[in-house]
Protein backbone atom coordinates (compact mmCIF):
# COMPACT_ATOMS: atom_id res chain seq x y z
CA UNK A 1 0.00 0.00 0.00
CA UNK A 2 1.51 3.33 -0.94
CA UNK A 3 1.17 6.71 0.67
CA UNK A 4 -1.59 7.90 -1.61
CA UNK A 5 -3.85 4.96 -0.86
CA UNK A 6 -3.19 5.30 2.84
CA UNK A 7 -4.14 8.97 2.77
CA UNK A 8 -7.31 8.18 0.88
CA UNK A 9 -8.29 5.55 3.43
CA UNK A 10 -7.61 7.99 6.26
CA UNK A 11 -9.72 10.57 4.49
CA UNK A 12 -12.63 8.13 4.14
CA UNK A 13 -12.26 7.02 7.75
CA UNK A 14 -12.45 10.59 8.97
CA UNK A 15 -15.52 11.20 6.86
CA UNK A 16 -17.36 8.35 8.56
CA UNK A 17 -16.08 9.48 11.94
CA UNK A 18 -17.44 12.95 11.18
CA UNK A 19 -20.84 11.56 10.21
CA UNK A 20 -20.87 9.49 13.40
CA UNK A 21 -20.03 12.49 15.61
CA UNK A 22 -22.58 14.72 13.92
CA UNK A 23 -25.37 12.22 14.21
CA UNK A 24 -24.31 11.19 17.70
CA UNK A 25 -25.35 14.64 18.91
CA UNK A 26 -28.70 14.36 17.19
CA UNK A 27 -29.04 10.76 18.34
CA UNK A 28 -28.47 11.74 21.99
CA UNK A 29 -31.08 14.48 21.63
CA UNK A 30 -33.48 11.89 20.24
CA UNK A 31 -32.82 9.29 22.95
CA UNK A 32 -33.22 11.90 25.56
CA UNK A 33 -36.52 13.28 24.25
CA UNK A 34 -37.88 9.79 23.74
CA UNK A 35 -36.91 8.77 27.29
CA UNK A 36 -38.58 11.77 28.84
CA UNK A 37 -41.75 11.42 26.78
CA UNK A 38 -41.84 7.73 27.66
CA UNK A 39 -41.53 8.51 31.38
CA UNK A 40 -43.81 11.47 31.60
CA UNK A 41 -46.48 11.55 28.96
CA UNK A 42 -48.91 9.25 30.78
CA UNK A 43 -48.78 11.56 33.79
CA UNK A 44 -50.06 14.56 31.83
CA UNK A 45 -53.77 15.06 32.31
CA UNK A 46 -56.17 17.80 33.28
CA UNK A 47 -55.59 17.35 37.01
CA UNK A 48 -51.83 17.65 36.56
CA UNK A 49 -52.31 21.02 34.87
CA UNK A 50 -54.84 22.37 37.36
CA UNK A 51 -53.69 20.96 40.72
CA UNK A 52 -51.74 22.90 43.33
CA UNK A 53 -48.43 21.50 44.59
CA UNK A 54 -48.70 18.61 47.04
CA UNK A 55 -46.45 16.38 49.08
CA UNK A 56 -48.15 13.40 47.46
CA UNK A 57 -46.72 12.95 43.96
CA UNK A 58 -49.97 11.63 42.46
CA UNK A 59 -51.89 14.69 43.64
CA UNK A 60 -49.28 17.30 42.83
CA UNK A 61 -49.91 19.60 39.88
CA UNK A 62 -48.20 22.40 38.04
CA UNK A 63 -50.87 25.10 38.15
CA UNK A 64 -48.76 27.57 40.14
CA UNK A 65 -45.68 26.73 38.07
CA UNK A 66 -47.10 27.32 34.61
CA UNK A 67 -49.05 30.39 35.61
CA UNK A 68 -45.84 31.72 37.19
CA UNK A 69 -43.95 31.04 33.97
CA UNK A 70 -46.61 32.88 31.93
CA UNK A 71 -46.41 35.86 34.33
CA UNK A 72 -42.63 35.95 34.10
CA UNK A 73 -42.80 35.60 30.32
CA UNK A 74 -45.25 38.50 29.96
CA UNK A 75 -43.58 40.86 32.42
CA UNK A 76 -40.10 40.17 31.07
CA UNK A 77 -41.35 40.83 27.54
CA UNK A 78 -42.92 44.15 28.59
CA UNK A 79 -39.71 45.29 30.32
CA UNK A 80 -37.02 43.89 28.06
CA UNK A 81 -38.41 44.43 24.54
CA UNK A 82 -38.68 48.24 24.53
CA UNK A 83 -35.43 48.66 26.47
CA UNK A 84 -33.52 46.31 24.20
CA UNK A 85 -34.81 47.77 20.94
CA UNK A 86 -34.23 51.34 22.12
CA UNK A 87 -30.68 50.58 23.26
CA UNK A 88 -29.92 48.84 19.97
CA UNK A 89 -31.28 51.75 17.94
CA UNK A 90 -29.08 54.14 19.88
CA UNK A 91 -25.98 52.00 19.41
CA UNK A 92 -26.57 51.30 15.74
CA UNK A 93 -28.03 54.59 14.50
CA UNK A 94 -26.85 57.35 16.83
CA UNK A 95 -23.72 56.89 18.88
CA UNK A 96 -21.61 55.07 16.38
CA UNK A 97 -18.24 56.68 16.44
CA UNK A 98 -17.69 58.00 19.94
CA UNK A 99 -15.39 56.35 22.46
CA UNK A 100 -18.46 55.87 24.61
CA UNK A 101 -20.19 53.79 21.93
CA UNK A 102 -17.08 51.68 21.76
CA UNK A 103 -17.20 51.16 25.51
CA UNK A 104 -20.90 50.23 25.32
CA UNK A 105 -20.11 47.67 22.66
CA UNK A 106 -17.34 45.93 24.64
CA UNK A 107 -19.56 46.08 27.68
CA UNK A 108 -22.46 44.30 25.96
CA UNK A 109 -20.16 41.55 24.69
CA UNK A 110 -18.99 41.07 28.25
CA UNK A 111 -22.50 41.07 29.70
CA UNK A 112 -23.53 38.34 27.28
CA UNK A 113 -20.84 36.14 28.84
CA UNK A 114 -21.71 36.74 32.50
CA UNK A 115 -23.11 33.53 34.08
CA UNK A 116 -26.84 33.72 34.71
CA UNK A 117 -26.43 33.05 38.42
CA UNK A 118 -24.45 36.31 38.76
CA UNK A 119 -27.50 38.15 37.43
CA UNK A 120 -29.39 36.41 40.22
CA UNK A 121 -26.99 37.89 42.78
CA UNK A 122 -27.41 41.33 41.19
CA UNK A 123 -31.20 40.99 41.28
CA UNK A 124 -31.10 39.85 44.89
CA UNK A 125 -29.30 42.98 46.06
CA UNK A 126 -30.81 45.57 43.70
CA UNK A 127 -34.41 44.51 43.13
CA UNK A 128 -35.21 42.27 46.08
CA UNK A 129 -33.45 44.26 48.82
CA UNK A 130 -32.64 47.79 47.63
CA UNK A 131 -35.85 48.37 45.66
CA UNK A 132 -37.79 46.39 48.26
CA UNK A 133 -39.61 44.20 45.77
CA UNK A 134 -38.96 41.00 47.74
CA UNK A 135 -39.07 37.64 46.02
CA UNK A 136 -41.86 38.86 43.74
CA UNK A 137 -42.71 38.27 40.10
CA UNK A 138 -41.60 41.82 39.37
CA UNK A 139 -38.15 41.29 40.91
CA UNK A 140 -37.79 38.08 38.91
CA UNK A 141 -38.83 39.74 35.66
CA UNK A 142 -36.45 42.67 36.13
CA UNK A 143 -33.61 40.24 36.80
CA UNK A 144 -34.37 38.14 33.72
CA UNK A 145 -34.80 41.30 31.62
CA UNK A 146 -31.26 42.37 32.42
CA UNK A 147 -30.12 38.84 31.61
CA UNK A 148 -31.65 38.78 28.11
CA UNK A 149 -31.04 42.45 27.29
CA UNK A 150 -27.65 41.81 25.64
CA UNK A 151 -29.19 39.04 23.51
CA UNK A 152 -32.01 41.33 22.30
CA UNK A 153 -29.60 44.21 21.66
CA UNK A 154 -27.21 42.10 19.59
CA UNK A 155 -30.04 40.57 17.52
CA UNK A 156 -31.73 43.95 16.94
CA UNK A 157 -28.46 45.57 15.87
CA UNK A 158 -27.87 42.81 13.33
CA UNK A 159 -31.38 43.39 11.98
CA UNK A 160 -30.92 47.16 11.74
CA UNK A 161 -27.56 46.72 10.06
CA UNK A 162 -29.17 44.63 7.31
CA UNK A 163 -31.41 47.51 6.15
CA UNK A 164 -29.76 48.88 2.96
CA UNK A 165 -28.23 52.35 2.97
CA UNK A 166 -30.40 53.38 0.00
CA UNK A 167 -33.50 53.21 2.22
CA UNK A 168 -31.97 55.76 4.58
CA UNK A 169 -30.61 58.12 1.95
CA UNK A 170 -33.92 58.09 0.04
CA UNK A 171 -35.75 59.03 3.20
CA UNK A 172 -33.33 61.83 4.08
CA UNK A 173 -33.55 63.15 0.53
CA UNK A 174 -37.29 63.56 1.01
CA UNK A 175 -36.61 65.70 4.06
CA UNK A 176 -37.41 63.17 6.76
CA UNK A 177 -35.65 63.51 10.10
CA UNK A 178 -33.50 60.79 11.56
CA UNK A 179 -36.21 59.53 13.89
CA UNK A 180 -38.86 59.64 11.16
CA UNK A 181 -36.58 57.50 9.01
CA UNK A 182 -36.00 55.02 11.81
CA UNK A 183 -39.62 54.83 12.88
CA UNK A 184 -41.28 54.77 9.45
CA UNK A 185 -38.76 52.86 7.37
CA UNK A 186 -35.93 51.12 9.19
CA UNK A 187 -37.93 49.51 11.99
CA UNK A 188 -40.68 48.12 9.71
CA UNK A 189 -38.05 46.79 7.32
CA UNK A 190 -36.14 44.96 10.05
CA UNK A 191 -39.14 43.96 12.16
CA UNK A 192 -39.19 40.24 11.36
CA UNK A 193 -35.52 39.76 12.25
CA UNK A 194 -36.00 41.74 15.44
CA UNK A 195 -38.99 39.60 16.41
CA UNK A 196 -37.00 36.42 15.74
CA UNK A 197 -34.24 37.60 18.09
CA UNK A 198 -36.72 38.63 20.77
CA UNK A 199 -38.54 35.30 20.71
CA UNK A 200 -35.27 33.39 21.08
CA UNK A 201 -34.25 35.62 23.98
CA UNK A 202 -37.60 35.14 25.72
CA UNK A 203 -37.38 31.38 25.20
CA UNK A 204 -34.12 31.54 27.09
CA UNK A 205 -35.72 33.53 29.92
CA UNK A 206 -38.49 30.93 30.24
CA UNK A 207 -35.94 28.14 30.72
CA UNK A 208 -33.82 29.97 33.30
CA UNK A 209 -33.73 28.53 36.80
CA UNK A 210 -30.66 29.62 38.71
CA UNK A 211 -31.15 33.42 38.84
CA UNK A 212 -34.73 33.00 40.04
CA UNK A 213 -33.66 30.62 42.80
CA UNK A 214 -31.09 33.17 43.96
CA UNK A 215 -33.60 36.04 44.10
CA UNK A 216 -35.78 33.82 46.27
CA UNK A 217 -38.46 32.31 44.04
CA UNK A 218 -39.99 29.54 46.05
CA UNK A 219 -40.33 25.87 45.27
CA UNK A 220 -43.61 25.60 47.17
CA UNK A 221 -46.23 28.22 46.35
CA UNK A 222 -49.74 27.17 47.31
CA UNK A 223 -51.59 29.87 45.37
CA UNK A 224 -51.79 31.29 41.87
CA UNK A 225 -50.11 34.70 41.55
CA UNK A 226 -52.61 37.53 41.01
CA UNK A 227 -50.44 40.63 40.95
CA UNK A 228 -46.82 41.28 39.92
CA UNK A 229 -45.95 41.72 43.60
CA UNK A 230 -46.90 38.15 44.52
CA UNK A 231 -44.40 35.44 45.36
CA UNK A 232 -44.05 32.86 42.66
CA UNK A 233 -42.58 29.70 41.27
CA UNK A 234 -41.89 28.77 37.65
CA UNK A 235 -41.77 25.53 35.67
CA UNK A 236 -37.97 25.04 35.84
CA UNK A 237 -37.94 25.54 39.62
CA UNK A 238 -40.82 23.11 40.06
CA UNK A 239 -38.92 20.58 37.93
CA UNK A 240 -35.74 21.13 39.95
CA UNK A 241 -37.67 20.64 43.17
CA UNK A 242 -39.21 17.38 41.97
CA UNK A 243 -35.90 16.04 40.65
CA UNK A 244 -34.32 16.66 44.06
CA UNK A 245 -36.79 14.34 45.80
CA UNK A 246 -36.11 10.66 46.25
CA UNK A 247 -39.62 9.28 45.56
CA UNK A 248 -40.04 7.80 42.11
CA UNK A 249 -43.45 9.45 41.73
CA UNK A 250 -41.84 12.88 41.73
CA UNK A 251 -39.35 11.83 39.05
CA UNK A 252 -42.32 10.95 36.84
CA UNK A 253 -43.88 14.34 37.67
CA UNK A 254 -40.61 16.03 36.71
CA UNK A 255 -40.57 14.23 33.36
CA UNK A 256 -44.17 15.27 32.70
CA UNK A 257 -43.42 18.89 33.57
CA UNK A 258 -40.32 18.80 31.36
CA UNK A 259 -42.45 17.71 28.39
CA UNK A 260 -44.64 20.77 28.85
CA UNK A 261 -41.69 23.13 29.35
CA UNK A 262 -39.88 21.73 26.30
CA UNK A 263 -43.03 21.95 24.20
CA UNK A 264 -43.29 25.64 25.09
CA UNK A 265 -39.60 26.36 24.40
CA UNK A 266 -39.57 24.39 21.13
CA UNK A 267 -42.77 26.03 19.86
CA UNK A 268 -41.18 29.42 20.50
CA UNK A 269 -38.00 28.39 18.68
CA UNK A 270 -40.14 27.01 15.85
CA UNK A 271 -42.04 30.27 15.49
CA UNK A 272 -38.74 32.17 15.41
CA UNK A 273 -37.35 29.92 12.67
CA UNK A 274 -40.63 30.16 10.73
CA UNK A 275 -40.58 33.97 10.80
CA UNK A 276 -36.95 33.95 9.69
CA UNK A 277 -37.62 31.65 6.74
CA UNK A 278 -40.72 33.58 5.71
CA UNK A 279 -38.84 36.88 5.83
CA UNK A 280 -36.06 35.40 3.69
CA UNK A 281 -38.54 34.29 1.04
CA UNK A 282 -40.15 37.74 1.00
CA UNK A 283 -36.85 39.50 0.41
CA UNK A 284 -36.00 37.36 -2.61
CA UNK B 1 -39.82 72.26 17.25
CA UNK B 2 -38.87 69.22 15.22
CA UNK B 3 -35.30 69.29 16.41
CA UNK B 4 -36.35 69.39 20.06
CA UNK B 5 -38.42 66.26 19.55
CA UNK B 6 -35.46 64.59 17.85
CA UNK B 7 -33.21 65.52 20.75
CA UNK B 8 -35.65 64.18 23.32
CA UNK B 9 -35.95 60.87 21.46
CA UNK B 10 -32.20 60.57 21.21
CA UNK B 11 -31.75 61.10 24.91
CA UNK B 12 -34.43 58.49 25.72
CA UNK B 13 -32.66 55.98 23.51
CA UNK B 14 -29.35 56.91 25.10
CA UNK B 15 -30.78 56.28 28.57
CA UNK B 16 -31.87 52.81 27.52
CA UNK B 17 -28.39 52.06 26.19
CA UNK B 18 -26.95 53.36 29.46
CA UNK B 19 -28.81 50.62 31.37
CA UNK B 20 -26.34 48.06 30.04
CA UNK B 21 -23.48 50.02 31.59
CA UNK B 22 -25.40 50.38 34.83
CA UNK B 23 -25.91 46.59 34.84
CA UNK B 24 -22.18 46.00 34.69
CA UNK B 25 -21.47 48.63 37.32
CA UNK B 26 -24.26 47.13 39.45
CA UNK B 27 -22.76 43.65 39.24
CA UNK B 28 -19.31 44.90 40.14
CA UNK B 29 -20.58 47.12 42.95
CA UNK B 30 -22.76 44.41 44.52
CA UNK B 31 -20.02 41.79 44.36
CA UNK B 32 -17.28 44.12 45.61
CA UNK B 33 -19.19 45.78 48.44
CA UNK B 34 -20.52 42.52 49.88
CA UNK B 35 -17.24 40.68 49.40
CA UNK B 36 -15.46 43.56 51.08
CA UNK B 37 -17.41 43.03 54.26
CA UNK B 38 -16.85 39.27 53.90
CA UNK B 39 -13.10 39.75 53.62
CA UNK B 40 -13.04 42.02 56.65
CA UNK B 41 -14.03 38.94 58.66
CA UNK B 42 -12.18 36.25 56.71
CA UNK B 43 -8.64 36.89 55.50
CA UNK B 44 -7.92 36.56 51.80
CA UNK B 45 -5.06 34.16 52.49
CA UNK B 46 -7.43 31.85 54.39
CA UNK B 47 -9.91 32.14 51.52
CA UNK B 48 -7.30 31.11 48.97
CA UNK B 49 -5.28 28.53 50.90
CA UNK B 50 -7.63 26.76 53.34
CA UNK B 51 -8.40 23.29 52.02
CA UNK B 52 -11.95 23.12 53.37
CA UNK B 53 -15.17 25.00 52.61
CA UNK B 54 -17.67 24.54 55.42
CA UNK B 55 -19.36 27.92 56.10
CA UNK B 56 -22.69 26.25 56.91
CA UNK B 57 -21.28 23.93 59.61
CA UNK B 58 -20.42 24.80 63.20
CA UNK B 59 -16.72 24.17 62.47
CA UNK B 60 -16.35 26.90 59.84
CA UNK B 61 -13.69 26.89 57.15
CA UNK B 62 -13.59 29.38 54.30
CA UNK B 63 -11.25 27.92 51.70
CA UNK B 64 -12.65 28.46 48.20
CA UNK B 65 -10.30 25.88 46.62
CA UNK B 66 -12.63 22.85 46.94
CA UNK B 67 -15.35 24.78 45.06
CA UNK B 68 -12.84 25.91 42.43
CA UNK B 69 -11.54 22.39 41.85
CA UNK B 70 -15.13 21.10 41.64
CA UNK B 71 -15.89 23.73 39.02
CA UNK B 72 -12.69 23.07 37.07
CA UNK B 73 -13.18 19.30 37.20
CA UNK B 74 -16.70 19.34 35.72
CA UNK B 75 -15.61 21.96 33.18
CA UNK B 76 -12.57 19.89 32.17
CA UNK B 77 -14.72 16.80 31.61
CA UNK B 78 -17.18 18.86 29.57
CA UNK B 79 -14.42 20.22 27.34
CA UNK B 80 -12.97 16.71 26.89
CA UNK B 81 -16.34 15.76 25.39
CA UNK B 82 -17.17 18.95 23.54
CA UNK B 83 -13.82 19.86 21.97
CA UNK B 84 -13.14 16.69 19.92
CA UNK B 85 -16.82 16.25 19.04
CA UNK B 86 -17.40 19.90 18.24
CA UNK B 87 -14.26 20.28 16.16
CA UNK B 88 -14.89 17.05 14.23
CA UNK B 89 -18.44 18.16 13.49
CA UNK B 90 -17.17 21.57 12.38
CA UNK B 91 -14.61 20.03 10.00
CA UNK B 92 -17.12 17.49 8.69
CA UNK B 93 -19.80 20.10 8.05
CA UNK B 94 -17.32 22.49 6.49
CA UNK B 95 -15.36 20.18 4.18
CA UNK B 96 -17.24 16.92 3.74
CA UNK B 97 -20.98 17.36 4.18
CA UNK B 98 -23.17 18.28 1.21
CA UNK B 99 -24.66 21.77 1.45
CA UNK B 100 -28.15 20.46 2.21
CA UNK B 101 -26.95 18.45 5.20
CA UNK B 102 -24.97 21.38 6.57
CA UNK B 103 -28.00 23.63 6.32
CA UNK B 104 -30.29 21.23 8.19
CA UNK B 105 -27.81 19.83 10.72
CA UNK B 106 -26.52 23.14 12.06
CA UNK B 107 -29.89 24.39 13.36
CA UNK B 108 -30.75 20.93 14.74
CA UNK B 109 -27.49 20.89 16.71
CA UNK B 110 -28.23 24.37 17.95
CA UNK B 111 -31.39 23.00 19.58
CA UNK B 112 -28.95 21.35 22.01
CA UNK B 113 -28.09 24.81 23.32
CA UNK B 114 -31.74 25.90 23.49
CA UNK B 115 -32.87 23.13 25.87
CA UNK B 116 -33.28 24.55 29.41
CA UNK B 117 -30.39 23.40 31.59
CA UNK B 118 -32.64 22.01 34.32
CA UNK B 119 -33.75 19.48 31.71
CA UNK B 120 -30.12 18.45 31.12
CA UNK B 121 -29.78 18.04 34.87
CA UNK B 122 -32.66 15.58 34.85
CA UNK B 123 -31.01 13.74 31.96
CA UNK B 124 -27.69 13.53 33.82
CA UNK B 125 -29.21 12.28 37.06
CA UNK B 126 -31.90 9.93 35.75
CA UNK B 127 -30.33 8.55 32.55
CA UNK B 128 -26.56 9.10 32.37
CA UNK B 129 -25.55 8.39 35.98
CA UNK B 130 -27.34 4.98 36.17
CA UNK B 131 -25.86 4.09 32.78
CA UNK B 132 -22.34 5.01 33.92
CA UNK B 133 -22.85 3.13 37.17
CA UNK B 134 -23.44 -0.04 35.19
CA UNK B 135 -20.01 0.44 33.57
CA UNK B 136 -18.04 1.92 36.49
CA UNK B 137 -18.96 -0.04 39.63
CA UNK B 138 -17.62 2.39 42.25
CA UNK B 139 -19.40 5.44 40.86
CA UNK B 140 -21.49 7.24 43.46
CA UNK B 141 -24.98 8.57 42.75
CA UNK B 142 -23.69 12.12 42.67
CA UNK B 143 -20.41 12.60 40.81
CA UNK B 144 -18.51 14.98 38.55
CA UNK B 145 -18.38 12.62 35.56
CA UNK B 146 -22.03 12.44 34.60
CA UNK B 147 -22.86 16.18 34.73
CA UNK B 148 -19.48 16.87 33.07
CA UNK B 149 -20.37 14.68 30.10
CA UNK B 150 -23.89 16.10 29.80
CA UNK B 151 -22.54 19.65 30.03
CA UNK B 152 -20.12 18.68 27.25
CA UNK B 153 -23.04 17.64 25.03
CA UNK B 154 -24.77 20.92 25.81
CA UNK B 155 -21.82 23.05 24.70
CA UNK B 156 -21.07 21.08 21.50
CA UNK B 157 -23.01 23.59 19.36
CA UNK B 158 -20.99 26.50 20.79
CA UNK B 159 -17.80 24.92 19.49
CA UNK B 160 -19.17 23.32 16.31
CA UNK B 161 -21.09 26.37 15.05
CA UNK B 162 -18.49 29.02 15.84
CA UNK B 163 -15.59 26.87 14.63
CA UNK B 164 -17.47 26.10 11.44
CA UNK B 165 -17.92 29.83 10.88
CA UNK B 166 -14.18 30.32 11.44
CA UNK B 167 -13.30 27.51 9.00
CA UNK B 168 -15.69 28.88 6.39
CA UNK B 169 -14.02 32.29 6.68
CA UNK B 170 -10.62 30.96 5.61
CA UNK B 171 -9.88 32.40 2.15
CA UNK B 172 -10.65 30.05 -0.74
CA UNK B 173 -7.16 30.45 -2.19
CA UNK B 174 -5.59 28.62 0.78
CA UNK B 175 -7.95 25.69 0.34
CA UNK B 176 -7.46 25.52 -3.42
CA UNK B 177 -3.69 25.74 -3.12
CA UNK B 178 -3.77 22.75 -0.79
CA UNK B 179 -5.95 20.70 -3.14
CA UNK B 180 -3.74 21.75 -6.00
CA UNK B 181 -0.81 20.14 -4.23
CA UNK B 182 -2.76 16.88 -4.16
CA UNK B 183 -3.75 16.98 -0.48
CA UNK B 184 -6.83 15.07 0.67
CA UNK B 185 -9.70 16.82 2.44
CA UNK B 186 -8.40 15.50 5.74
CA UNK B 187 -4.92 16.87 5.17
CA UNK B 188 -6.31 20.19 3.97
CA UNK B 189 -8.56 20.44 7.02
CA UNK B 190 -6.00 19.65 9.66
CA UNK B 191 -2.84 21.06 8.13
CA UNK B 192 -4.17 24.16 6.40
CA UNK B 193 -7.66 25.19 7.48
CA UNK B 194 -7.50 24.53 11.23
CA UNK B 195 -4.17 26.34 11.67
CA UNK B 196 -5.51 29.23 9.57
CA UNK B 197 -8.73 29.41 11.57
CA UNK B 198 -7.06 28.66 14.89
CA UNK B 199 -7.80 32.00 16.53
CA UNK B 200 -11.51 31.70 15.78
CA UNK B 201 -11.54 28.12 17.01
CA UNK B 202 -9.68 28.97 20.21
CA UNK B 203 -12.08 31.86 20.82
CA UNK B 204 -15.04 29.49 20.46
CA UNK B 205 -13.48 26.99 22.89
CA UNK B 206 -12.83 29.69 25.48
CA UNK B 207 -16.42 30.87 25.14
CA UNK B 208 -17.61 27.31 25.69
CA UNK B 209 -15.30 27.03 28.73
CA UNK B 210 -16.77 30.18 30.24
CA UNK B 211 -20.24 28.81 29.64
CA UNK B 212 -19.38 25.53 31.37
CA UNK B 213 -17.82 27.29 34.37
CA UNK B 214 -20.93 29.39 34.87
CA UNK B 215 -23.38 26.53 34.29
CA UNK B 216 -25.49 25.93 37.35
CA UNK B 217 -28.43 23.58 37.16
CA UNK B 218 -26.77 20.49 35.65
CA UNK B 219 -24.11 20.39 38.35
CA UNK B 220 -26.52 21.43 41.10
CA UNK B 221 -28.71 18.44 40.25
CA UNK B 222 -26.18 15.74 39.41
CA UNK B 223 -22.79 16.59 40.97
CA UNK B 224 -23.79 16.71 44.60
CA UNK B 225 -23.27 19.29 47.34
CA UNK B 226 -20.05 18.18 49.01
CA UNK B 227 -17.16 20.61 48.61
CA UNK B 228 -14.12 18.37 48.21
CA UNK B 229 -10.57 19.12 47.17
CA UNK B 230 -10.22 16.35 44.60
CA UNK B 231 -9.87 15.61 40.92
CA UNK B 232 -11.55 12.22 41.27
CA UNK B 233 -14.53 12.27 38.88
CA UNK B 234 -16.39 9.43 40.61
CA UNK B 235 -17.18 11.10 43.94
CA UNK B 236 -19.62 13.91 44.78
CA UNK B 237 -18.19 17.43 44.46
CA UNK B 238 -19.62 20.94 44.68
CA UNK B 239 -19.11 23.75 42.19
CA UNK B 240 -19.14 27.49 42.92
CA UNK B 241 -22.52 27.83 41.22
CA UNK B 242 -24.04 24.91 43.15
CA UNK B 243 -22.94 26.45 46.41
CA UNK B 244 -24.71 29.72 45.56
CA UNK B 245 -27.89 27.78 44.78
CA UNK B 246 -27.55 25.74 47.96
CA UNK B 247 -27.33 28.86 50.14
CA UNK B 248 -30.18 30.53 48.24
CA UNK B 249 -32.48 27.57 48.90
CA UNK B 250 -31.70 27.48 52.62
CA UNK B 251 -32.68 29.83 55.44
CA UNK B 252 -29.50 31.82 55.79
CA UNK B 253 -30.25 35.15 57.52
CA UNK B 254 -29.54 38.27 55.48
CA UNK B 255 -26.35 40.07 56.50
CA UNK B 256 -24.76 37.11 58.26
CA UNK B 257 -21.30 35.87 57.36
CA UNK B 258 -22.86 32.76 55.77
CA UNK B 259 -24.98 35.03 53.57
CA UNK B 260 -21.93 37.00 52.46
CA UNK B 261 -20.16 33.83 51.33
CA UNK B 262 -22.29 33.74 48.18
CA UNK B 263 -20.83 37.09 47.15
CA UNK B 264 -17.28 35.90 47.78
CA UNK B 265 -18.07 32.77 45.73
CA UNK B 266 -19.82 34.96 43.13
CA UNK B 267 -16.87 37.30 42.69
CA UNK B 268 -14.57 34.30 42.18
CA UNK B 269 -16.91 32.97 39.49
CA UNK B 270 -17.26 36.41 37.89
CA UNK B 271 -13.48 36.89 37.81
CA UNK B 272 -12.96 33.49 36.14
CA UNK B 273 -15.57 34.02 33.40
CA UNK B 274 -14.69 37.69 32.90
CA UNK B 275 -11.09 36.73 32.24
CA UNK B 276 -12.04 33.99 29.77
CA UNK B 277 -14.57 36.15 27.92
CA UNK B 278 -12.04 38.92 27.46
CA UNK B 279 -9.36 36.56 26.19
CA UNK B 280 -11.88 35.20 23.68
CA UNK B 281 -12.95 38.71 22.65
CA UNK B 282 -9.33 39.78 22.22
CA UNK B 283 -8.37 36.72 20.16
CA UNK B 284 -11.43 37.20 17.95
CA UNK B 285 -10.62 40.85 17.37
CA UNK B 286 -7.09 40.01 16.25
CA UNK B 287 -8.34 37.26 13.99
CA UNK B 288 -10.84 39.52 12.26
CA UNK B 289 -8.06 41.90 11.32
CA UNK B 290 -6.05 39.11 9.80
CA UNK B 291 -8.14 38.51 6.70
CA UNK B 292 -9.57 41.94 6.04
Amino acid sequence: MNNLQRNKIRDKAFKYFGVTCTFFGIFILGVFLFGIINDGVSRINWDFLTNLPSYRPKRAGILTAWTGTLWIFGLTAIIAIPLGIAAAIYLEEYGKKSWFANLLEINITNLAGVPSIIYGILGLEIFVRLAGLGGSLLAGSFTLSLLILPVIIVATREALKAVPLTTRTASYALGATKWQTIWNLILPASLSSIITGIILALARAVGETAPLIVIGALAYVPFVAKTPMDEFTVMPIQIFNWISRPQHGFTINAAAAIIILLAFVFVMNGIAVYIRIKAKKKSH
Amino acid sequence: MKSIKEKIIESILFTCALITVLTTLGIIWVLLSQSYSFFSEVSISEFLTDKEWTPLFSQKHFGIMPLVTGTLLTTFIAICVALPMGLTIAVYLNEYAPKGIRKTVKPILEILAAVPTVVYGFFALVVVTPFLQSIIPGLSGFNALSPGIVMGIMIIPFISSLSEDALAAVPKTLREASYGMGATKLQTSFKVLIPAASSGIIASVILALARAIGETMIVAIAAGQQPRLTFDPTVPVETITTYIVQVSMGDVPHGSLEYKTIFAAGITLFALTFLLNNISFWINKRYQQKYE
